[in-house]
């Protein structure tokens, strides 16, 4: 008996490569099955990202082949143009607009999504198409809804007699028509992910807290304030973050409505970078721009940390 | 103020479904107006002084003939699709096996690790697609799909690898010991156990990097101009403008064919997707 | 068959040493049950034979052959988890029949085998459900099925029967001995409760904060506690200690009782027993109160059997006894076991 054994030990061992010990040894095997998607994100990512940060100190542009350090010539120069400082009020009025309607609104309907009735199922779907389709082809359809002529907005509020024929607005021909436009659809297309994310903190609180704050007579107000709102914030947190960093980075909504007019009254860092780097040429003075972009990013990804260590003591 | 029960409850429950309905209306207003834009007849769209909310002519299908045999929305969607196969494949490819490395193998610098790879995904590409435009120029791949197929995984990869590890943290460590006691070896074991019992969240991925290709627009502006290389979220926007000259009823079409099917396969992922964003947020 | 051994193992996890220097032999087909509370090492200790874990240092021995640096498959053992551990995505057929595919086991004779298995633990009927549509305790069995259908040369059990309601748990721990009797396979068992540990193990090694305290049968480690770590934890209410001078005193509850309960002839020693507190169990009374002098000030526990009906109330101060030979004398300072001291 004990020779079999030994035999077939022996068998089995040799029924393996000389690699073997690449998927039996957790210290080899972990950085082999992470390591080509590390690799990846360090090309493709990493790479540009230097890149990024190497063109913003040099004077490249689309044409020419030759670098030269400039140092900081390029962000001195773009920080003094009116249209770089146009640029970067609007990219904080945009994306801090924007998410306060967004962190609001969002309650607010998750609150009311909270409970169940009937065709919740297609509310959630119709809630959540801004953020599944395309973004720039549903700003193609709020185009075509501000529209100048044809807006359905101006036809109905003609029709209800609020405005004339003669003074239908221009949504998007009119300074601060166009930022509230723009704002608007930004709010459109960030509300439905901060409310399933903001729906999916408040279903997690177990149901005897309420229960407990019902029994201690609480009020719909106190219970929302006191007990609802403190448990989800770091949710609500979470939420805001990515609401933000998509507010902060997007330009499709700024291409696709006004491409940053009328006049650069809703241009923002992002599509700036890409009319002066991409279509202007100018890789060296574009890559500065968005480079403004990344203390802000930075920002964002600090505080996720601090969201993320601080769930993994509690 | 001291209102019967029921009274309140019917006002209550008034408030409610008015509140959830002007959410929906404000939601889907655009979507049902593309839908009802894209048999509406020019001559219809065109005039101030119809109702735009009915059909004063009668509706027509000449938009989705222009889309579809005028303008090559068959093929941005055919691009868009192909696109979308092969960055699912190098996605899922890539991102399985990093998720449960970071799940399973890597312990403490593993988890240090796998914040960072998430972090990545905050890297929007506004930063990056002025060098990446230079990079794909080198490289020859510009105007063609293929630039979209290297650059895309960039930011599906890291989400992916993310949702992963969520999904693989949650697998019983029990399975794969047994598996491994059983006659395996720990990656036999991922790929004979972990991987069938995770296949809803391999479909999740799935869909989540399909919709992320459909969605992206900056780099697919930036790498092409070409109109047969587009995909359908800059081939519309772009190509169906022809300076100030807009043809509504295709625009409208082409968005509306371009959002919807992909948002109902969405749908029925939300939660799990949703749980991904949110981990260890709340406990 | 085989016999395990281990080595002054040990596992620290930073300065937490959750195994600290265990050495242990088994016997050939032998089931030899790992006792301890929670924390103790038990599992560790099992994970580490089974290969799960890597230890920090030391050695393991299956059949006589170091396996130290063998993968857990080529250990030639077999494991029920806990959670058993079931895939759920497979059938019971094919549960039962993974490891038989994982060694390369010829497909045609595959089936012969998982019927011989199923049929061992009466699950012929439910090969072809999938886990979730099982009861715990067929999941259990199945468990079993599949440990078995390879013939491993040791099984490994971690706390298998944990997942079963009381009912079950003692006819499955009835199952589970008989199924160990008949194949006679070396065994080691986990578990953190002594009635299973003593029905079950055929040696009980108690554990506690990474090391064996003792080692030995449940006779052994029941009347002579090496310890007052395993006179504590074994034995329901615990075993008595009171601290005296240089030692400790203990007795059990069920050896302590009125001193009329006697004989005349028996060599005892009497105990001042105040009583605070008496519940009635049924088939027992407990009484709980206070020593009193010469003794110090202790707390103990009488367990008094429904056959003795002298009346106990609560307050009142009693003369109980404790056979010599039932007081175990412990070191105050180390906690060993001594030879006996005047009283």
């Amino acid at each position: 008996m004990g020779t079999l054994e030994r035999e077939a030990v022996v068998v089995t061992g040799a029924r393996r490569g000389r690699f073997s010990f690449l998927v039996d040894r957790e210290e080899w095997l972990g950085p082999l099955m992470i390591g080509p998607a590390v690799l990846y994100i360090v090309l493709v990512v990493g790479f540009p990202f230097f890149l990024a940060l190497f063109y913003s100190v040099s004077s490249v542009t689309a044409g020419s082949r030759t670098l030269e350090f400039v140092g900081l010539k390029n962000f001195i120069g773009v920080v003094g143009t009116t249209k770089f400082q146009t640029s970067l009020k609007n990219t904080f009025i945009f994306a801090f607009v924007s998410q306060a309607v967004v962190i609001v609104l969002a309650t607010v309907l998750a609150l009311a999504l909270l409970k169940d009735f009937k065709g919740k199922w297609v509310v959630r779907f119709l809630i959540l198409l801004p953020w599944v389709a395309p973004i720039s082809l549903g700003t193609i359809g709020w185009l075509w809804i501000l529209d100048s002529i044809y807006s359905v907005i101006n036809w109905t509020l003609e029709a209800l007699g609020l405005i004339s024929p003669e003074t239908w607005p221009m949504w998007l021909g009119i300074p601060h028509l166009a930022m509230g436009s723009v704002i608007t659809v930004h709010v459109w297309r960030l509300l439905p992910l901060a409310t399933v994310i903001l729906l999916g903190g408040l279903s997690s609180i177990p149901a005897d807290i309420h229960d407990a704050a019902a029994v201690d007579g609480a009020s719909f107000w106190r219970h929302l304030f006191q007990i609802t709102m403190p448990l989800v914030r770091p949710i609500m947190l979470v939420a805001l973050l990515f609401g933000l960093v998509f507010a902060f980075t997007d330009m499709i909504v700024i291409f696709v409505l006004t491409r940053g007019g009328p006049y650069d009254t809703t241009q923002v860092l992002a599509s700036l970078a890409f009319f002066t780097g991409i279509q202007g040429g100018d890789l060296a003075e574009g890559a500065a721009i968005a480079l403004f972009l990344f203390p802000l990013l930075l920002a964002a990804a600090i505080v996720f940390l601090r969201i993320a260590r601080r769930a993994e003591v509690t | 103020m001291a209102l019967p029960n029921a009274l309140r409850r019917v006002r209550g429950g008034a408030v409610h479904f008015g509140i959830v309905a002007m959410f929906t209306v404000f939601a889907a207003f655009p979507f049902y107006w593309m839908l009802i834009t894209t048999f509406k007849r020019t001559s219809d769209l065109m005039n101030r002084g119809n109702n735009p909310f009915v059909y004063n002519e009668p509706p027509t299908l000449e938009h989705l003939k222009v889309l579809f045999f005028e303008t090559m929305y068959g093929r941005w969607l055919w691009n868009t699709a192909l696109v979308g196969a092969v960055v699912v494949a190098i996605t899922l490819l890539l991102a399985i096996p990093a998720g449960y490395a970071l799940a399973r193998l890597t312990g403490r610098w593993g988890e240090q690790l796998g914040i960072g790879i998430f972090l990545t995904y905050l890297i929007p590409p506004t930063l990056l697609f002025i060098p990446m435009s230079r990079v794909i120029a080198d490289l020859g791949l510009q105007d063609s799909i293929w630039s979209l197929v290297l650059v895309y995984p960039s930011f599906t990869i890291p989400f992916c690898t993310w949702l992963m590890m969520g999904f693989f943290k949650a697998i019983p460590r029990d399975l794969e010991e047994a598996a491994m006691i059983d006659g395996h070896s720990r990656f036999g074991a991922f790929v004979k156990i972990v991987i069938p019992i995770s296949m809803a969240g391999i479909l999740t991925v799935v869909i989540f990097t399909l919709t992320l290709v459909m969605q992206e627009f900056v780099y697919a502006l930036t790498f092409i101009s070409a109109v047969s290389q587009m995909t359908v979220s800059v081939g519309v926007p772009t190509f169906l403008v022809h300076g100030d000259v807009y043809f509504w009823g295709s625009l409208m079409a082409g968005s509306f064919i371009a959002s919807v099917p992909i948002a109902i396969l969405y749908n029925f992922f939300v939660d799990r997707f949703i749980a991904g964003f949110t981990v260890g947020a709340i406990k | 068959m085989a016999t395990v051994e281990t080595r002054d193992i040990r596992k620290h996890f930073g300065d937490v040493r959750a195994v600290d220097g265990v050495d242990l032999s088994t016997q050939e087909g032998e089931l030899l049950v790992l006792l301890g509370p929670s924390g103790c090492g038990k599992t560790t200790l099992l994970r580490m034979i089974a290969g799960l874990e890597k230890p920090t240092g030391g050695q393991i021995l299956i059949g006589g052959q170091v396996v130290n640096e063998l993968p857990p498959r080529d250990r030639k053992i077999a494991m029920v988890f806990q959670s058993y551990a079931l895939y759920p995505h497979m059938t019971v057929f094919n549960n039962i029949a993974f490891p038989l595919k994982a060694q390369g086991v010829p497909k045609e004779a595959i089936p012969q085998k998982v019927e011989w298995a199923a049929s061992l633990f009466g699950i012929e009927r439910l090969v072809h459900r999938k886990p979730r549509e099982l009861s715990g305790g067929e999941r259990q069995r199945v468990a079993l099925a599949r440990a078995l259908v390879r013939e491993p040369a040791v099984f490994l059990f971690d706390e298998p029967l944990s997942n079963l309601d009381a009912k079950l748990r003692a006819s499955a721990r009835d199952e589970l001995k008989q199924f160990q009797r008949r194949i006679g396979t070396t065994s080691i068992y986990v578990t953190h409760d002594q009635v299973e540990a003593m029905g079950l193990g055929d040696r009980i090694a108690v554990m506690q904060l990474g090391k064996v305290r003792q080692i030995g049968t449940a006779q052994d480690v029941y009347d002579e506690p090496a310890d007052t770590f395993v006179g504590a934890f074994l034995g329901s209410p615990p075993m008595n200690l009171v601290e005296r001078d240089d030692h400790i005193l203990g007795f059990r509850p069920e050896q302590f009782f009125p001193r009329e309960a006697f004989g005349h002839a028996d060599r005892v020693v009497t105990l001042p027993f105040r009583v605070t507190r008496v519940e009635y169990l049924g088939a027992d009374r407990l009484l709980y109160g206070i020593l009193g002098s010469p003794f110090p000030e202790a707390k103990v526990v009488a367990k008094l059997p429904w056959t003795i009906t002298a009346p106990v109330e609560p307050g009142e101060r009693y003369s109980f006894a404790v056979h010599e030979k039932e007081l175990k004398f412990f070191d105050k300072a180390t906690g060993l076991r001594t030879g006996p001291r005047p009283i």
